[in-house]
């Protein structure tokens, strides 16, 4: 940390562009079709207001008329251009998502570092308060949470975020763990270096990767999630979701009328940007550690259970 | 030794969890701003009337003491009255549960089944276009949302197949006085395409699980053995790779089956299938809060057994997990 050290070592820039996880990145079909994929959702989401055809509230035409030159995905049960309410959809789904997938991120890198780092009773007892929220099936407890808080945008955000910190916390704690005790954290530590500046300055670095690949499969859970607790009647009515126009349509009888162009548009939707963001995620996750032990491969239970240790794991 | 103490450990987990879920119940319902009175949004509520539930639901008492009663309760398996039909809770869960049951069991049948069909397929030909398909259908399936799938099958299957979406039952068959067999295949075609639904929706985890269960076994020296005394590949996958790769297969039946059961929520939803889901959903519907509780407190408890169930069965089949 002397001047005298730095004298010595002439320390490499260190460019984003050389980052060992980006080169990987690079050479993976699987990041590069997600993140293009991924950037058009966003650039979407983020021109709606210019590039929707219609506004978010005009009305257009019949109720349900199917999908014509004018209207290539027909109208909703409003008499709304579909076209339109699916971009609008995009901007509200992305924000629940990406929202939601930040709550969970800081909640659980919180947790997740203060278990790992400080270890001891700290670590048993968020370990084991974690351990209770991944035993609870998180779908009910939603439910229930937003059956009392009410229909808000921002409440959503709030209960998939804060149900979602789980498997966050797990992943980073480990990891956490095992940075604590590398030989430069302790050598900073025997030079006087507080617990915070350790977290800051060298902890946190090592997990930022993990974190972020955590986060950008966490950003399909909530994405995933917001579709259901809309569907179940508790979303936010004034923000048109890609769940809510699932609802809407379902609720007022697309089915019966036959109105497919209502319903099959934002499911599609949803499962495009899911496979982007976990091909993202996991290719980002594939690159930190090729032989990483949490393997997320469903949308439906993502969570690291707290399961028995397996046998190769005592060795 | 370490086996008993495990088995206690994880009874002892499963149990507090439960509690902790019936606590989240209590502290969620009750730290929510104004109370189930102001929730209740009933216009010709007097003040008179709201004291008088206030008293009822003993929300006049401090919330420690609320915590105590609530406890006690739930102890002697009282969880209040529905606000709906002034009845008790407890009972009207068993029946939609019962309903639930069957239904998640055809779905779990459909899934292992489509499950351990893309899972062999991509393990023995390994690296091929097969794989890749049957991998990735699996994954489809998995990102889509449940609730849309459900749709797409009235939308489009339920009409070719001739298969009812609505309900449980044809509430009209009841006239014709039908024979045993007629009520089974009523009940059962009531079950297809819900059961269908979460089968499709699941079934990808069990294709991976499958795979690499397969792909593990198919390194073992008595694979190499038996395709040395010159088995076919089929045969080597019949009789020894596919029995060794059960134990993850088994496990993870259980693991879904308890997730499942809060799975279903979406499915009923659509279905109107009258279970312990669709009972959730009205509930919220009618502000039956009461009614959510004790559906949320099932549920948890449901999915929780049958992940202790998972973990004790663990053992049975590998011991080597506790030494």
């Amino acid at each position: 940390m002397s001047a005298q050290a730095e004298g010595l070592v002439v320390a490499p820039r260190r460019r984003l562009r050389d980052n060992a996880v980006v080169v990987a990145l690079r050479g993976s079909h699987q990041a590069i079709f997600g993140g293009a994929v991924l950037s058009v959702v966003i650039l979407i989401a983020l021109l709606a207001p210019w590039i929707a055809p219609y506004g978010e509230h005009e009305r257009v035409g019949e109720v349900f008329e199917p999908p014509s030159s004018a209207h290539w995905l027909g109208l909703d049960d409003g008499g709304f251009d579909m076209v339109s309410l699916m971009m609008f959809g995009t901007r509200v789904s992305l924000i629940v998502g990406f929202s939601a997938a930040l709550v969970a991120m800081l909640i659980g890198g919180s947790v997740g570092i203060i278990a790992g780092f400080f270890g001891g009773r700290t670590d048993t007892l968020l370990m084991r308060i974690t351990d209770y929220f991944i035993s609870i099936p998180d779908l009910p407890l939603m439910i229930v949470v937003a059956a009392v808080w009410g229909r808000s945008l921002r409440n959503i955000i709030l209960i998939i975020g804060v149900i979602y910190w789980t498997s966050t916390a797990r992943v980073v704690r480990a990891q956490v763990k095992s940075v604590r005790e590398r030989g430069y954290i302790r050598r900073t530590r025997v030079l006087g270096a507080s617990n915070m500046r350790l977290i800051v300055r060298h902890v946190l670095p090592q997990v930022a990767p993990l974190l972020v690949a955590t986060s950008v499969l966490m950003v399909a859970y909530a994405i995933f999630a917001e579709t259901a607790i809309a569907f179940l009647g508790l979303g936010d009515p004034s923000a048109t979701s890609w769940g809510l126009l699932i609802e809407n349509a379902f609720a007022r009888d697309a089915i019966t009328v036959g109105a497919w162009w209502a319903i099959v548009p934002p499911g599609i939707a949803v499962a495009i940007v899911v496979v982007a963001l976990t091909m993202l995620g996991t290719a980002i996750e594939d690159a930190l550690n090729p032989r990483l032990r949490v393997s997320h491969v469903s949308v439906r239970r993502f969570k690291l259970r707290a399961a028995p240790p397996r046998p190769e794991d005592e060795t | 030794m370490r086996s008993t103490e495990y088995v206690v450990r994880r009874i002892a987990f499963a149990f507090a969890t439960i509690f902790v879920a019936a606590t989240l119940n209590f502290v969620i319902f009750r730290a929510a701003p104004g109370d189930a009175t102001t929730a209740m949004r009933c216009l010709s509520c007097t003040d008179e009337v709201r004291a008088q539930l206030r008293q009822e639901l003993g929300l006049d008492k401090s919330k420690f003491q609320q915590y105590v009663i609530y406890l006690k309760d739930l102890a002697h398996g009282d969880l209040g009255r529905s606000f709906q039909n002034r009845q008790p809770v407890l009972p009207q869960l068993w029946q939609p549960l019962k309903n639930t049951l069957p239904m998640l069991l055809l779905g779990t049948f459909f899934s292992i089944l489509f499950g351990l069909i893309t899972g062999v397929v991509a393990a023995w030909r390994r690296g091929t276009l097969p794989e890749r398909l049957s991998v990735w259908t699996g994954l489809a399936f998995f990102s889509l949302p449940t609730q849309w799938l459900g749709i797409m099958l009235i939308l489009y299957l339920a009409d070719p197949l001739g298969l009812p979406t609505n309900g449980i039952s044809d509430p009209y068959l009841s006239f014709s006085n039908p024979s045993l067999w007629a009520e089974f295949t009523d009940r059962l075609s009531h079950m297809v395409l819900p059961s269908l639904t979460l089968g499709l929706v699941l079934f990808g985890e069990y294709t991976l699980i499958t795979r690499s269960a397969l792909l593990e076994t198919f390194g073992e020296d008595y694979v190499l053995t038996a395709r040395a005394k010159g088995l076919t590949t089929w045969q080597v996958v019949r009789t020894h790779a596919f029995r060794n790769s059960l134990l993850p297969i088994t496990t993870l039946i259980f693991i879904s089956l308890g997730f499942i059961t809060a799975g279903s929520i979406l499915i009923e939803a659509v279905f109107n299938y009258p279970g312990i889901g669709l009972l959730t959903y009205q509930s919220v519907f009618q502000k039956d809060y009461p009614m959510l509780q004790g559906a949320f407190l099932v549920i948890t408890a449901s999915v929780v057994i049958a992940n202790l169930i998972a973990d004790l069965l663990y053992i049975k089949l590998d011991p080597r997990i506790v030494e």
